[in-house]
């Protein structure tokens, strides 16, 4: 695991003032968090909430038919030992209205849907109580893509963003987050008995290690096959970054003129602020 | 000589050179009422750091009407000012102007421009080409810029101009949370380690001020501190948080160093340089 331990009074501390600042300094006080009953929501509700305070976080809870008991009492009892402000939307009237019109769809197709109507209400409850939507996805899954590009990828800040699932957990522990959240098998419950490690075919240890060599540490495939990586595993992690690269990018804009955004038009977010 | 130093850890809000001098005059006159007679601002904190295209924007000449007012401020207390220079032929400095009684004493033009992992400095500015110490009201000094201090030989040179003081300014990002008892950063490690280093072999002080606050998600980590020449941290301000760090500076210390640790009078300068010509004229013999 070597690499992979952080120091969590520091990343707290850290991520608390990334949150305060980064919020406030953009004119707004309030947070809005899309809380699942997993272990990342909870850690950002949980550092949110600490940030900003609990009156000025808002939980939202939006469960399809087929979501777990055990998902909802997690997510419930997140937003009980906060104290913040929390709200129940049901996605299935319009999941199922869509659906019944392309009654084929796939799996994928229903739980990426799922993922972005989630992300239309939890914007929608951004404009009315004027609150940022605080971001949910954590390092492993943006490399590896395992995420809805424009649903729960989508945010304003992303407190968590940098942190391996794995060190997540370390950081959960720390924060005092239910233990039964951080031990359960992390899953997008989009549909019964999925299981995020099951979808996968690896687990979060396996490969957070691998990303932490290959990405942070930089080491070429002879470096990871000598530490002992499976060479085929390690070529479907590579694979697998590169091809959800695009996830991770503003939309491709043909280049027409001399100051193109992005290209040659170059600010920082925190232009003024 | 006997004189305070403050370093302002503040937090300057990015391209918002407005706002930034309202830090500057509020962080000034605190100083001033604690008694502070040479008040150290960090790297760009009159700008903010990750500027991109906005460095002609908030670039600043050394007659500017903010220049002009920090000057008339430092009759109060000297100042070191981090700022984007404009220069007559229109280049861009990342800078920082020692400025004293009213004039502006000296600039020292940062030297090495980080162009690696998250730094993209070089795009946007021009590379100083001088390190020079200067004579003040507290002593000979000589300022470094961030990336200047990692290249030894920056010091090196400030030392063997007779700088009792090193002025080192930053808006250092803070990246490796490392395990461990004390909350603390791997590139805090890796500053405080160096700055001991370079006061104990250099045996000058060193100021360091580095700033606070966020960046589009990036966190700097403050811990400004004076180091002695003894290598002992005689001020240290905390981590993340805005603060005016204070130590007060007897020269003396500098002397009592070299009377015991007396490696600037033995330094071979002549030998240094020889062997600079030697490896150049080897290294550069088929560019010429």
């Amino acid at each position: 695991m070597s690499g992979l331990e952080i120091n969590t009074d520091l990343v707290r501390k850290i991520l608390v003032g990334f949150i305060a600042n980064e919020t406030r300094k953009v004119g707004f006080e309030r947070g809005v968090v899309a809380v699942s009953g997993g272990v990342d929501s909870a850690v950002v509700a949980y550092l949110a909430t600490e940030a900003l305070g609990p009156q000025s976080v808002m939980a939202i809870w939006m469960p399809y038919k087929t979501s777990s008991a055990e998902s909802e009492r997690d997510a419930k009892e997140v937003i009980g030992h906060l104290g913040i402000g929390s709200l129940t939307v049901d996605i299935s009237p319009m999941v199922d209205a869509y659906f019944r019109e392309f009654p084929d769809a796939s799996k994928m197709r229903r739980a990426n849907k799922m993922a972005r109507e989630r992300m239309t209400i939890a914007y929608d409850h951004s404009a009315r109580l004027n609150a940022l939507v605080i971001g949910t996805s954590n390092k492993t899954e943006l490399l590896l893509g395992y995420g809805t590009l424009y649903g729960d990828m989508a945010s304003a800040i992303n407190p968590i963003g940098d942190l391996y699932k794995t060190q997540l957990r370390q950081l959960a522990r720390a924060i005092g987050v239910p233990k039964q959240i951080i031990e359960k098998d992390p899953t997008a419950d989009l549909w019964p008995g999925q299981t995020d490690e099951g979808e996968l075919g690896f687990t979060y240890a396996e490969v957070d290690r691998l990303l932490y060599h290959m990405v942070d540490e930089r080491h070429t495939d002879a470096e990871l096959a000598a530490a002992g990586f499976d060479p085929k595993f390690v070529a479907r992690i590579r694979q697998m970054i590169q091809r959800s690269h695009f996830k991770r990018m503003l939309p491709v804009i043909a280049k027409i003129s001399e100051r193109t955004i992005d290209r040659d038009f170059r600010y920082a977010r925190d232009w003024g602020r | 000589m006997e004189f305070k130093v403050g370093l302002a850890q503040i937090n300057p809000t990015l391209g918002n050179l407005e706002r930034n001098v309202g830090v500057y005059r509020r962080t000034i006159a605190d100083a001033h009422a604690k008694g502070v007679n040479l008040l150290v601002f960090p790297e760009l904190s009159l700008t903010g750091y990750f500027l991109r295209d906005m460095v002609p924007e908030v670039a600043q000449r050394l007659d500017s009407p903010v220049m002009t007012e920090l000057a008339a401020l430092s009759r109060q207390v000297s100042l070191v000012v981090g700022f984007v220079e404009e220069t007559d032929d229109y280049r861009f400095y990342n800078s920082a102007a020692y400025l004293e009684d009213g004039q502006v004493k000296h600039v020292h033009r940062k030297v090495y421009l980080p162009m690696y992992g998250m730094f993209d400095e070089q795009r946007y500015f021009a590379s100083g080409d001088k390190v020079r110490a200067f004579d003040t009201k507290f002593g000979r000094m000589g300022i470094l810029i961030c990336e200047d201090c990692w290249h030894l030989a920056c010091g090196y040179v400030l030392a063997n101009d007779g700088a009792d003081c090193i002025v080192a300014i930053s808006s250092s990002p803070g990246r490796g949370p490392t395990p461990g008892h004390a909350p603390k950063l791997k590139t805090a490690e890796t500053w405080e380690r160096l700055n001991r280093i370079c006061a104990s072999f250099y045996t000058t002080f060193i100021f360091y001020a580095n700033r606070v606050g966020y960046e589009d998600g990036i966190n700097f980590w403050g811990g400004s501190e004076v180091v002695a020449p003894s290598g002992e941290t005689v001020a240290k301000g905390d981590y993340l948080t805005e603060s005016l760090v204070t130590a007060d500076v007897d020269s003396n210390l500098v002397r009592l160093e070299r009377v015991s640790s007396p490696l600037l009078r033995d330094e071979d300068i002549h030998l240094t340089i020889a062997e600079l010509k030697r490896i150049r004229d080897e290294r550069f013999r088929d560019q010429y």
